[in-house]
Parts: C-alpha cells; structure tokens; sequence
C-alpha cells in the first residue's frame, strides 16, 4: 500500500541560488499528484528533495521537513540510502544499465542490496516486468538481451520495473515521458493509472495535458513556491490564483 | 520524379555525376586515409615477420622446457626466464591493477579540487618517468632492505609503471559514463561504493580493462628496471623472493653476446615475449567480454 507525504517548510539551494522557498504540501496517498509549472520552477528539485536525492550534488542544501509516512526523511540517524530504497524513482531519460541484461536490470536493486534467493529474483523480476507491462514484449530474451537494446518506450517501462522491484512505498516520476513518443507515452500513463492502486505517485511533467489526464492532485510551481496546491479538476476548471490560470491558459511558460 | 517533389526543387541534382573536382577531392581523401592506415600498421607487421623469421628456426622443445646452457655449449633455452617473465607480471599486475583503478575511481567519482589535480599530475609525471629510473626506486624500497635481489623488486618495479596509465585510463573511461546511471543506482537505494563498484566501473569496464593490458603490455617488455631488481638467474626458480630471470634480460644479455647461437636464441625470445602478451592480452579479453553485456548488442 502507498504512503502519504507531509512536506513542511521545505528551501532548497544549489549553492547561493535558492531553489525552493517555503514549500507545504500534502500528498495523499494512493493518489497520483502532479507537479507542473515552467522550466526552471523546481519542480525536478522538488522531487528530488522527496527522496534525498537533491543532497548527492555537492552544492546542495536543504531546510524543512519530509515526512513519508510517519517517518521524518531528515531526521537525526535516518540514512539517506535507506530512504532511497523505499522511495522508487524514474527519472526523464530512461537510463537502463548498459552492460546488464533485461533480467539483470530488473534484480539489480535487489541483488545490489545483497538479496540473492534465485527463485524470489525471478518471482520479482517477473511480477515487476508484468506490473510494468513490459513482461510480454521481453519475456523470451529477458538473459539474452541488454536493457539498451530496447526502444526508448521500453526501456523506460524497464526503468518503471527496475524501481518497482525493491518494492517501494512511493514512486516519484520525473518527466517520465518527455522523451518519448505518443504511443509510447499513453502506454506510461496507463501504467501510472494502474500503479496508483498499489503506490503513491508523484509526477513532474511539463505537460498540462498529461497532468489533467493522470492527476488526482496538482500543484503549480512558480519561481521555486508552490502557488498552488488542489484537486486537478479544480486546478484546470477554476484556479483560485491568478498566475495559475495564466499558465494553464498558456499565456506564460 | 513527379507530382511528389515540391516546384522549383531541381529533380535532377541527385542523379546528376559528381563534378571531377569533387571526384578527384574525394578519390584524394581515400587514398590519404589508405595510406595513413598501412602506415600504422607496417611498423607491428615488419616487427613481428622479421621476429618470426628470425626466430622461428631456434624454437623447439628444449627452447621452452630448458633452462640456459653454459658458455661453449650448444642447445638449452629459456624455460625459466618464461616463466620467471610471467611470475614478475603477474606479481606487478597484482600491485599496478587495484592501485591503478583506485586512483582512477577516485579522481572520477569521489575527488573534489586541489587533491584529484594534485594526483593527476602525480600520475601524469610518473608516467614520464623514466623506466631505469622507477627501477631505482624499487632497488632502494625492496632489495635495499633485504640485501638480494628478488621477483617481489622486478614485480614493484613494473607494478609503479603500470599505476599511472591504469589510473588515467580508467579516469577517462568512467567520466565517460553519464550521470544518469550512477543517479539511477543511487536512486535504488543502493550504498554509493557499491554502486560506483557494480554499476558505474562495470559500465567502464571495457574501456578500464584495455587500460589495463595497454599497462600490461607495455611494460611487458622493460628491461631497464628489472636489471637490478629482480637481476635474472640461469636456473629454476620459483620462489618469489629469490633473482629471478625474465625474458627481457635474457634477451638483452644474449643479444650482447659474441655468440651466434645466443643471438639466435635471442631472437627466439623476444618473438616469445610477443606471442605471450598477444596470448595474455587475448585471454583477458574473452574472458572478461563474457558475463558483461556489449554496450548496444
């Protein structure tokens, strides 16, 4: 089952530029929410900060409170990689392991994190591929063939299956399809549709559309503060702030 | 050639020939290459066919299973400085290999400033070092303090050669993996040294390991520093800590020789010495290209 997300007070800088300034939000759990705004918003910042993968830039800093769950993410003694583990993430390009096959791709977060029961890996390898509906298309080349090998489509459904894998409480989706193509896209979309009964989803996209398609909630970022934060429906149909409607009437961004 | 092309767009410039200039550029431009390419390669195949004729006569049995024969004496071979050769190889690759892509990681992925170009130009200058030089070093560090001569020493010697370009090597090779995958392993909630181990050096790895036996290779063939350090020996011997003779010595010291059946038995050697880093070279590639997907296959 997914988890909600309490955010409280979050700032994030890169250096002496701040990023985020004063962020609060509640994501709901088993709900998909949706993060848009312009380029440069920090919205990709906004998520990374969700799973402590803003901090492995050297430059970065960060204030507030995350709470995943009833756990504090920044709290004294919590290791960040342990955080990351129960936290998926996908990131804009799909970026499947090279050198490893499909199969490979799949168990490396649990065979990195020293899980090595050859049944169970296949058990997760094939429920994770399934889950991604991807087992189809690979399931007869699953050894024989590289993660690089795909299309760009599957390899990011690959990616998709890569983070389910380690079964995370939450899944954080970072322009998951401005890579891809149209097919490709809806193909991901539909995924995120079904994901949501079992996960948490948060997604950054710059695509309205796309928002309003998946969406239980959206927020809109503007110049590193969440201006506003509501149900997609109410976002698209009768934003409350100005700059809102001024964005989703495309007359900036 | 009809309604599909748009009206002005002269259908004919695709089927129309090059013009001569263009023809003769391009005609040019492939012999130059041509040329540039047999360049390259006549130097390694005039070597290695002068070796085979030359060598080729004196390899027999006794060459590869005897140790040297006195002075006077015809027949004997080079038994011992074979595997002598590869005793002090592999005892260098055991010190130039980890060290080398060590440095190499952590200029890539943990260093910051004034420390990674600081070890930078350290391994830089130490590859313009030369060999003699190195071999000193490890005549002070080794045979110094045990007073005689060793396989351990020659083995020093060529590891501290080989740190240097296994480092930078293996520098270049992992910057050239994108962010992306190390930000994917980290994103799986996978240890930072196990991912920089398991995911980022083995994307590299291809790359990390031709640094390698380009180290390897190289110094495969020094003499100079193993003159005092490992300082050959006419017998058996297997014991790393004893002198220990090496191909490259046993050449030089019959090549100077006033002996006809030395100076062929060095030629015998050094084609020797050619065909084991090919074998040695060979052998890592097969079996490191098995168990690690090609890039794109």
């Amino acid at each position: 089952m997914g988890v909600g997300i309490e955010v409280r007070d979050l700032n994030a800088w890169f250096g002496k530029a701040q990023i985020l300034k004063e962020v609060n939000m509640t994501v709901g759990a088993n709900a998909v929410t949706a993060v848009i705004g312009p380029s440069g918003c920090g919205k990709s910042t906004y998520v990374r900060c969700l799973n402590r993968m803003h901090e492995t830039n050297p430059d970065a800093k960060l204030t507030g409170s995350v709470k995943v769950g009833d756990k504090e993410i920044y709290g004294q003694g919590i290791d960040a990689v342990d955080v990351r583990r129960k936290i998926g993430m996908v990131f804009q390009k799909p970026n499947p392991f090279p050198t490893m096959s499909i199969y490979d791709n799949v168990a490396a977060g649990l065979r990195l994190n020293g899980f090595n029961k050859r049944r169970e890996l296949d058990a997760a390898v094939e429920s994770s591929l399934q889950m991604a509906a991807l087992w189809d298309e690979v399931k007869d080349v699953l050894k024989k063939k590289s993660g690089a090998s795909l299309s760009g489509g599957q390899q990011q459904r690959l990616c998709i299956a890569r983070a389910l894998a380690v079964q995370p409480e939450l899944l954080l989706m970072d322009e998951p399809a401005s890579a891809l193509d149209p097919i490709s896209t809806g193909k991901i979309e539909e995924l995120i549709f079904q994901l949501k009964t079992q996960y948490t989803v948060v997604i950054v996209t710059h695509n309205m559309q796309q928002a309003a398609r998946v969406a239980d909630y959206t927020g809109f970022f503007l110049m590193g503060k969440l201006i506003e934060f509501d149900k997609t429906e109410k976002i698209f149909t009768t934003p409350s702030d100005k700059r809102t409607e001024d964005y989703i009437t495309g007359r900036f961004g | 050639m009809h309604n599909m092309s748009s009206p002005g767009a002269s259908t004919t410039s695709l089927s129309k020939p090059l013009s001569p200039w263009r023809r003769a550029t391009n005609v040019g431009f492939i012999v130059l290459a041509s040329v540039a390419a047999v360049l390259v390669l006549a130097p390694l195949v005039a070597i290695f066919g002068y070796l085979l004729y030359k060598g080729i006569g004196s390899i027999n049995v006794a060459f590869l299973t005897a140790t040297p024969k006195p002075v006077g004496e015809s027949g004997g071979g080079m038994a011992n400085a074979i595997v002598g050769s590869m005793m002090i190889l592999g005892l260098g690759s055991l010190i130039g290999v980890p060290f080398g892509i060590g440095a190499g990681i952590y200029m890539a992925e943990f260093g910051r400033g004034k420390l990674v170009t600081l070890v930078r130009f350290t391994a830089d200058v130490l590859n313009g070092v030369p060999s003699i030089v190195v071999g000193i070093a490890a005549y002070a560090m080794v045979v110094l303090p045990q007073q005689h001569f060793s396989a351990v020493a020659g083995g020093v010697a060529l590891g501290i050669m080989m740190v240097p370009t296994i480092a930078r090597t293996s520098e270049d090779m992992l910057l050239m993996v994108p962010n992306t995958i190390r930000e994917a392993a980290l994103g799986l909630g996978i240890p930072q040294w196990r991912a920089t181990l398991q995911v980022t050096l083995r994307t590299a790895s291809k790359g990390v390991i031709t640094g390698c036996m380009l180290a390897f290779a190289r110094v495969a063939g020094e003499t100079a520093p193993l003159l005092f350090t490992a300082f050959g020996n006419q017998f058996w011997n297997l014991n790393p800590n004893q002198p220990t003779a090496a191909l490259p010595i046993q050449i030089y010291s019959y090549a100077i020789s006033p002996f006809d059946e030395w100076h062929k038995q060095a030629w015998a050697g050094a084609l020797i010495l050619i065909v084991l880093i090919v074998v040695a070279v060979s052998a890592v590639r097969f079996v490191t290209s098995r168990g690690t997907m090609a890039n794109n296959a």
